[in-house]
């Protein structure tokens, strides 16, 4: 019986092609947008939990400088205040697992005829253990490098393509700032950092080399940041809160005066953004579900249309003797019908458009098998829902009234 | 003739509720039908002939009087068991066909066994069995609007019979068709009523036709004004 309710529907879609379609069309256009806005968004989650995971864990940054009242004032060109010895000091505190100082500046690379200028990031050994970050070749430079302050350097991904190419770089030398620099290792991939920056684009050296012979800051021995990753995100709250006592007593700050440096959690910064790309994709999908709302009222029109159009063919049928839920049932068919076409190649339109979007702008759209059982439970839910008040009306016509219709 | 009447109706009525007030368009008519009968519903247009035909098929409700169809009185049941007599107690025979034009011959025939459950099977060899009894057994995948309306008639009749109904109401089967086509498919109701004993009951305007019944009623604004044998009616204008 449902087989043939079936046919009977198709042969109805049939029947008045080109108003299907533009029934279909809303659909189509609402299955479609959410498709993509759903795969767009997952492929940003996608982005922001990558660049997490490859930030390390449970991790804060300290930086040079001072918090405003009118906001934060970031530590370049504010005075360095933060010395190899605050990290130190703050390694020795409760809950904190590794501390990396930070002295970066830009430099000019060369190797043969290769230039190349990056980042380059004088810092300690523990700098890997806190970004989590491991060596794809060679060996990282030691603690006795950072204490006499060496020419060694391991290389970002994105700096061996640039100087070297195909070749291999453990071992060879390159030339920062015209200075011989020792290779002894390669960073493994990074990938994007949250802001979008290249992290592979880098080069880490010891943070004494950086100090002394790379930059020369002013103030020997101070450094930009302090990377601190702490053992747990539950020990955060209280790391936190005993690094900003440590670091007032060590810079000697009065009670009532402001801190010339600043405690970020970036963890808690990154989960905002994790969030935050969440909460923007899920809105982003129930703008684009109004257009599934709009799409299931066309539908609904048109049923009533065919439901009014076709009344003596209720009747008709009522005669032979169909019972009011065999019509309700064929009209509601109909209506999922539609609408489970309409998905179909709404759902085809959305995939279509995030493999184009995937192929022009370097960004991850990701379809994944859950919004495309999404769309086809809508899609239902919808057919159901707007068809059902069509089909109700066409169910309790009276057959008299219904046959002698015109 | 059997005992037990198929119809049975006592001081059946029915007014039209319209804008100006009800109108009685059927009054007190109590007559019986027995099984195997074949029965001729004459008079004036407006007499209430097709009101009557409704009432006996179930598809419309008297405002009063009692109507028992096969001994059970239809007042006492839900939509669902109207449309389960609809169905497969009565075929129905109109005078504009009511095929469905979309689908084809066959498919049309065998719709009443859709709603009968039947399986699909089964449907096809019954609605083609069908076909072949009224003569279009190679039209079968024609549609409705590709024959002629005596044609389509007979497909009419078919559909009206797949379900094996004991009784066919028939409301001017032959209106829209010439006199030669509505010999043929009133050949069709006479050999049905004689070979398988299935009561027919129809309207017709004309003489003609009603000769080839056995029984007569005659309607005139809603009253019964005859009820008898086809020859003996003195109001009608018998040739
Ligand atoms: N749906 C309706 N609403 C109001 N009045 C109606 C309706 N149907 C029929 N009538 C009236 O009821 C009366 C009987 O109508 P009916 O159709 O039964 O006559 P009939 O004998 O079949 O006529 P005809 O020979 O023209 O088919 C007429 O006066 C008609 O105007
Ligand atoms: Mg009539």
């Amino acid at each position: 019986m449902i087989g043939a309710m079936l046919g009977e529907a198709w042969l109805a879609m049939g029947t008045n092609r080109l108003r299907t379609f533009l029934t279909m069309l809303g659909m189509m256009i609402g299955v479609g947008a959410v498709i993509l806005i759903l795969a767009i968004g997952k492929g940003a989650q996608f982005m922001v939990d990558q660049s997490i995971a490859a930030m390390g864990s449970n991790l804060f940054i300290v930086m040079s400088g001072s918090t405003t009242s009118g906001g934060l004032r970031m530590g370049l060109g504010a005075t360095p205040t933060l010395t190899i010895a605050d990290g130190q000091a703050i390694s020795e505190l409760p809950g904190i697992v590794a501390v990396a100082p930070n002295a970066p500046g830009t430099a000019q690379l060369v190797y043969g005829p290769n230039n190349w200028s990056t980042q380059v990031m004088g810092t300690t050994p523990s700098f890997l253990e806190v970004r989590d970050w491991q060596l794809s070749a060679g060996y990282p430079f030691s603690d006795s490098d950072v204490r006499s302050a060496t020419r060694v350097a391991l290389l970002g991904q994105t700096v061996v393509k640039n100087l070297f190419g195909d070749e291999d770089p453990v071992g060879k030398t390159i030339r920062i700032k015209n200075n011989p620099y020792h290779v002894v290792g390669v960073l493994a991939p990074k990938g994007q950092s949250l802001d979008g920056r290249d992290q592979d684009d880098t080069v880490v050296v010891p943070v004494t080399t950086a100090q002394r012979k790379l930059f020369g800051t002013q103030f020997q021995g101070t450094v930009r940041l302090i990377m601190v990753q702490a053992s747990s995100p539950q020990a955060m709250p209280a790391a936190e809160r005993s690094i900003t006592e440590l670091l007032r007593q060590r810079h000697r700050l009065q009670e009532k005066a402001e801190s010339d440096f600043m405690v970020r959690n970036l963890t808690a910064l990154a989960n905002t953004a994790a969030e935050t790309a969440r909460v923007m994709s899920f809105m982003l999908g129930a703008i684009a579900s109004i257009s599934l709302l709009v799409g299931g009222i066309g539908i609904m029109n048109i049923m009533l249309v065919s439901v009014t159009e076709r009344t003596r063919e209720i009747g008709i049928r009522l005669a032979i003797g169909a019972r009011q839920r065999d019509i309700l049932l064929q009209f509601l068919l109909e209506s999922i019908m539609i609408s489970i076409a309409g998905c179909v190649v709404g759902v085809a339109l959305g995939i279509g458009g995030a493999l184009l979007m995937n192929r022009l702008a370097d960004t991850a759209v990701l379809i994944t098998l859950s919004s495309v059982l999404l769309a086809f439970m809508v899609a239902t839910a919808v057919g159901v829902f707007f068809g059902f008040y069509p089909a109700r009306k066409a169910a309790r016509m009276e057959p008299i009234e219904a046959l002698r219709y015109q | 003739m059997d005992k037990e009447p198929i119809i049975q109706t006592i001081g059946l009525g029915k007014d039209y509720l319209t804008a100006a007030g009800p109108v009685p368009a059927l009054q007190e008519i109590s007559l019986s039908i027995y099984p195997g009968e074949f029965v001729a519903i004459m008079g004036p247009s407006g007499s209430g002939k097709s009101t009557f035909m409704n009432l006996l098929g179930c598809l419309d409700i008297p405002s009063a009087g009692e109507y028992y169809l096969n001994g059970t009185s239809v007042r006492t049941l839900d939509r669902n068991q109207l449309a389960r007599l609809r169905n497969d107690a009565i075929g129905f025979v109109f005078q504009g066909f009511n095929l469905l034009p979309r689908i084809n011959l066959l498919a049309n025939v065998a719709l009443p066994l859709i709603y009968a459950g039947v399986s699909k099977a089964e449907r096809e060899e019954r609605a083609q069995q069908m076909l072949d009894k009224v003569g279009l057994g190679k039209y079968g995948l024609s549609l409705p609007g590709r024959i002629s309306g005596g044609q389509q008639q007979r497909v009419a009749i078919a559909r009206a019979l797949v379900n094996r109904p004991r009784l066919i109401l028939a409301d001017e089967p032959t209106g829209n068709l010439d006199t030669r086509t509505s010999q043929e498919i009133m050949n069709l109701f006479t050999q049905m009523n004689r070979e398988q004993g299935i009561t027919v009951i129809l309207v017709t305007h004309e003489p003609d036709i009603a000769a080839y019944a056995m029984r007569l009623v005659r309607f005139v604004d809603g009253h019964l004004a005859y009820d008898g044998a086809v020859g003996n009616d003195t109001q009608g204008a018998r040739p």
